[in-house]
């Protein structure tokens, strides 16, 4: 039995992850809630006053986001290990490091992806100047995900334990603040009308980086937290 | 030829020698950490002069400094010894990184509230998002974040690599705080001690902080040493070597 190629099984792998999430569409829709009430709240709480609104229109919406994927990190092992197709994935021939990046990539699509598109919208919420708009999406398409880079790996390293939720919070929200620091950055500068390319930059170099180095660090730390 | 090092190492590494040795020297350890923070604490507080600019308020930084200082070389250690205990799975590596964290976690809480109550007279403000601050604060929750994760594990050796695990990722932020003050000029003053220069500080008021560095340094030990032993004994249970020393407890 010959074994199986390799881009076919990331091929597979992401068709799969896919396929779940779709059948599951309604975990889907409920980080895009979650962000969309999240951010009707700030109006609320701080006064609908414009200026105040558009001067931390961006950080809200960042931080908003990153709660939101936070909320979904937590299960995108679970199910896996539940069924027991977790440790097949890791018995595979096919490298794991790469099969975890395909798990990743398709969690991106399935929480960021949809959280991006409806940004336009939180953003017009807060009445954020359209001109500065597509920094903010620019920025979020590079932020997103790094956050699902380093959140995939503390969750391998928490697929063992029972109750992680809070656990992965402290233990993510410290790792993501250069994310946080860089992507508000670039957003407060264009808004001042300054260059903003220098913290775009930064961030993209940031996620090559995570890009090559996460799924070997996921893997790592997957077989610790299995290796019971 | 000169073999008994290595030898020696190898036999260290083993929890009953290490258990033995911690216990000769953890008293000693102790003892020069309460002599040591003495002599510092006499001879910053009373015997070095008054600072032109800052007066007697710039006496904080002998409590602040070395434990700034501490918290960053304790996750340092924490480090090294998570990687040997993932590398080479030594059970006493994953035993003094998990070990150091607390401790580690209790200095970076002490130079934070210390550097807040110093900002307050200096800056006229207890906190400020500058640079070293927040990294020093990253550093706190980094700590919590490897306590935690440690104790959610029910298996103690598989907490133990999965925390030492995250402790390697959180490394990077070390140099980051050690760093910031020259890289950001920043609300943070710049460095006044210097190792391998000349320091920007007169030696009246120099040697009391380098003192209590020491101090430091040795309380660490004498702390992590008891830690250590409490829980070697704890993980060995059922064995031979900690059956007998109950017993020796019993009989005394």
């Amino acid at each position: 039995m010959g074994r199986p190629r390799l881009i076919p099984a990331c091929g597979a792998m992401l068709r799969r992850d896919l396929t779940v999430a779709w059948r599951r569409r309604s975990d889907i829709a409920m980080p895009v809630l979650y962000a969309l009430i999240v951010t009707m709240l700030f109006p609320f709480a701080l006064g609908p006053e414009d200026t105040l609104l558009q001067r931390i229109a961006g950080g809200i919406v960042l931080v908003t986001l990153l709660l939101a994927m936070l909320l979904t990190l937590d299960a995108m092992f679970s199910s896996d290990i539940e069924d027991g197709s977790l440790e097949q994935l890791v018995l595979s021939p096919q490298p794991l490091e790469l099969l975890l990046g395909m798990k990743i990539l398709a969690h991106w699509i399935t929480t960021a992806l949809p959280l991006i598109v409806i940004t336009p919208l939180l953003a017009a919420m807060l009445h954020l100047p359209t001109a500065v708009i597509p920094v903010l999406l620019l920025a979020l398409l590079l932020a997103t995900p790094l956050i699902s880079l380093f959140g995939a790996v503390l969750v391998a390293l928490t697929a063992g334990t029972r109750r992680s939720g809070m656990l992965l919070a402290l233990m993510l929200l410290p790792l993501c603040v250069p994310a946080v620091i860089f992507a508000a950055g670039a957003v407060a500068a264009a808004q001042q009308g300054l260059p903003w390319l220098a913290p775009i930059s930064w961030l993209a170099a940031a996620l090559v980086l995570a890009v090559v180095l996460a799924p070997l660090a996921c893997a790592a730390a997957l077989r610790i937290a299995l290796d019971a | 030829m000169s073999n008994w090092i290595p030898l020696w190492l190898h036999k260290l590494g083993s929890p009953p020698t290490f258990y033995r040795f911690a216990g000769t020297l953890q008293p000693w350890a102790t003892t020069l950490a309460l002599l040591l923070g003495a002599i510092a604490l006499y001879g910053g507080l009373v015997l070095a002069p008054a600072d032109y600019q800052q007066g007697d308020a710039y006496r904080i930084i002998y409590i602040h400094v070395p434990s700034a200082e501490m918290s960053m070389f304790i996750y340092a250690v924490m480090g090294v010894a998570s990687f040997i205990a993932l590398v080479w799975r030594i059970k006493l590596a994953e035993v003094v990184a998990m070990e150091s964290a607390p401790i580690g976690a209790a200095f970076t809480f002490i130079t934070l509230v210390t550097g807040s109550l110093w900002g307050k007279p200096m800056w006229g403000t207890w906190w400020t998002w500058d640079a070293r601050l927040t990294s020093e604060l990253v550093l706190l929750f980094l700590f919590l974040g490897v306590i935690g994760l440690y104790h959610a594990f029910e298996d103690r050796r598989q907490g133990a690599r999965a925390a030492a695990f995250l402790a390697i990722i959180g490394i990077i932020n070390v140099p980051i705080v050690h760093f910031s003050v020259n890289w950001w000029n920043t609300l943070h003053q710049g460095s006044t001690v210097n190792v391998l220069g000349q320091s920007k500080m007169s030696w009246d008021m120099l040697w009391p902080l380098l003192t209590m560095m020491l101090a430091t340094k040795f309380y660490y030990a004498a702390s992590l040493f008891r830690r250590v032993r409490t829980d070697l004994l704890a993980l060995e249970g059922g064995k031979d070597w900690v059956r007998k020393i109950a017993e020796d407890e019993a009989d005394r």
